[in-house]
């Protein structure tokens, strides 16, 4: 049997479907874990992006954080902090590392969604008589809302790849196949992590792939045609935000 | 004529060359060294013997007590420490361009063989490694010393409890918790095991690299500390004894290149006699403790063993 078929028959034996590490048990504190430290993350980032999008003040400084923090080596990271922060504390250490790593995208998707739209969205908004909080959600928020799923939407990627390594101090998830099987040799029992924790990943970006679809303002969807008040507009002025973005 | 472009293809060059420069600064080796010899040089002495360890400062300090009392026997030795896990090792021990190498009975005996293995006492295991060696390798005699799992308690615990064997740990009315790394949970002598033999109802936690904290903090009762760990010296910790064997015996244990183990059995053998479990713990102390560089830990070892 190939390696692969043997990963498939590992997955379905129905030792793996009971008892303290069955699959559905893994995967529900890898989706907990991943969860939680993405909306810790949200919670503090968005908000900052969107400050730094809404202001246009502080953008060097978001895109310096944005680029070096995502090369935190967060094994390294995890492990450091589990030392700092002791034996009792191990979950908060690995969450902090997690929502480390998830910010960097979450700040770059607020603020480059505001970043990009049009200025003369913004000048017509101010014509119309919007004060700057009415702006900002009415206008702004809504046209950002699409390079934002896309921040969370690879923040998210990022996270569930990573939180592979929680399994190596205690705190199970979909890694656990993949960090007790080595040391054992056993490498039906590795593949069948690994693609598990792949599949889990390619799922929730499809998912999130729609979600930034649906994202884009109703007026705004590609292959609508808005209709315009005057022929002579040139149909290639076409409405700020390009939706959906990959 | 330096044009613009002239220019920066001089500064290209020149930065390229200034790269080559300090990465081969990164390379170790010196290109200009006889390459090692083959491990199919006959023996004597006069030939380099090289001697390798793990990436684990104990294994570290047993290799440098080797190299050391190898080379005060007259041996030319090379040294080839901190290689890695045994992945990274065991093909150079197998093929020959590692010649010594200080191993452990038990979970050598696991890594290389594909079949179930049913001895646990450190004459059995010993006689399966040898069987399960290639040819080309040789295990000579075997310290007391080892660094195997075990089930260790705080001895405030076991006071309390009146323990001096797994067995014992029937009797504790609470729950009992058991930590170690992961793959404990599915190892011959896994809690799972030790239901089996000993009757103990035990909970597995995969604590890894915090076992031992885990157990000085008390969210552990019981924890799989190896042997030779300096915490036996440190802290108030004891090892439950094992009388039915269920755990595997992985005693320190020289791995030599066979054309070259006549040559160097005497040495060896005379170190693996007086290496003894606390000799070891203690070593190991000195060097997680005091800091101590195995070079120095092992030189005072051999001397005050009479071994140089």
């Amino acid at each position: 049997m190939n390696l692969f078929a043997e990963a498939f028959a590992w997955m379905i034996a129905p030792a793996q479907w009971t008892g303290n590490y069955a699959l559905p048990k893994l995967l529900g504190e890898h989706l907990a874990l991943t969860a939680i430290s993405v909306l810790i993350a949200a919670v503090i980032a968005v908000p900052i992006g969107w400050l730094i999008g809404h202001t246009g003040k502080g953008r060097e400084v978001a895109v310096a954080i944005s680029g070096a923090a995502r090369a935190i080596p967060a094994f390294g990271l995890m492990i450091l902090l589990v030392l700092l922060l002791g034996v009792l504390r191990v979950p908060q250490a690995a969450i902090i590392t997690f929502v480390l790593l998830a910010i960097p995208s979450l700040l770059a998707g607020a603020y480059t969604g505001l970043e990009a739209i049009d200025r003369r969205v913004i000048d017509s908004a101010k014509a119309m008589g919007m004060t700057g909080w009415q702006i900002f959600w009415k206008v702004e928020v809504p046209l950002g809302l699409p390079l934002l799923v896309g921040g969370i939407r690879s923040a998210l990627l990022q996270v569930i790849a990573t939180v592979t390594i929680a399994a190596y101090v205690n705190l199970g998830g979909l890694g656990w196949p993949i960090i007790q099987g080595i040391p054992l040799q056993k490498f039906d029992q590795v593949l069948a992590g690994a693609i598990l924790v792949a599949a889990l990943a390619l799922l929730v970006d499809l998912i999130l792939a729609a979600v930034q679809h649906a994202a884009v303002p109703a007026g705004l969807r590609t292959g609508r045609p808005t209709r315009r008040r005057s022929r002579d507009l040139n149909p290639a002025a076409a409405p700020a935000a390009a939706p959906a973005a990959a | 004529m330096f044009t613009a472009r002239g220019k920066r293809s001089v500064f290209a060059v020149g930065l390229v060359a200034a790269a080559a420069l300090a990465l081969s600064a990164c390379s170790s080796s010196n290109p200009l060294d006889e390459p090692s010899s083959d491990s199919g040089e006959g023996s004597g002495n006069g030939e380099t013997i090289v001697v390798g360890s793990q990436a684990y400062y104990s294994n570290e300090i047993i290799a440098e007590i080797y190299a050391q009392a190898l080379e005060a026997a007259g041996f030319d030795v090379e040294k080839q420490l901190s290689i890695g896990q045994r992945d990274a090792y065991m093909p150079d021990v197998e093929s020959g361009d590692i010649d010594v190498f200080p191993e452990y009975t038990g979970s050598l005996l696991e890594y290389i063989s594909d079949d179930e293995i049913d001895v646990t006492s450190p004459d059995d295991v010993y006689a399966a490694l040898q069987d399960a060696l290639p040819e080309s390798l040789t295990a000579l005699d075997y310290a007391e010393a080892s660094d195997q799992d075990s089930y260790t308690v705080l001895k405030s615990f076991a006071e309390e409890n009146d323990l001096k064997t797994i067995g014992d740990l029937a009797d504790v009315t609470s729950p009992v918790t058991i930590g170690a790394a992961p793959e404990f949970e599915q190892r011959p002598y896994s809690p799972a095991a030790a239901k089996e033999v000993y009757g103990v109802d035990l909970t597995f936690s995969a604590t890894g690299p915090t076992t031992l904290e885990s157990l000085l903090a008390g969210q552990i009762q019981v924890a799989d500390i190896y042997t030779a760990d300096p915490a036996f010296e440190t802290e108030d910790i004891v090892a439950l004894e094992d009388p039915e064997n269920l755990i595997i015996s992985s005693n320190v244990v020289p791995i030599v290149s066979s054309d070259i183990a006549d040559d160097v059995s005497d040495v060896l053998n005379a170190i693996s006699a007086k290496l003894t479990a606390e000799e070891l713990v203690s070593l190991n102390v000195l060097s997680t403790v005091e800091e101590q560089s195995s070079a120095d830990i092992a030189k005072k070892w051999l001397e005050d063993n009479d071994l140089v």
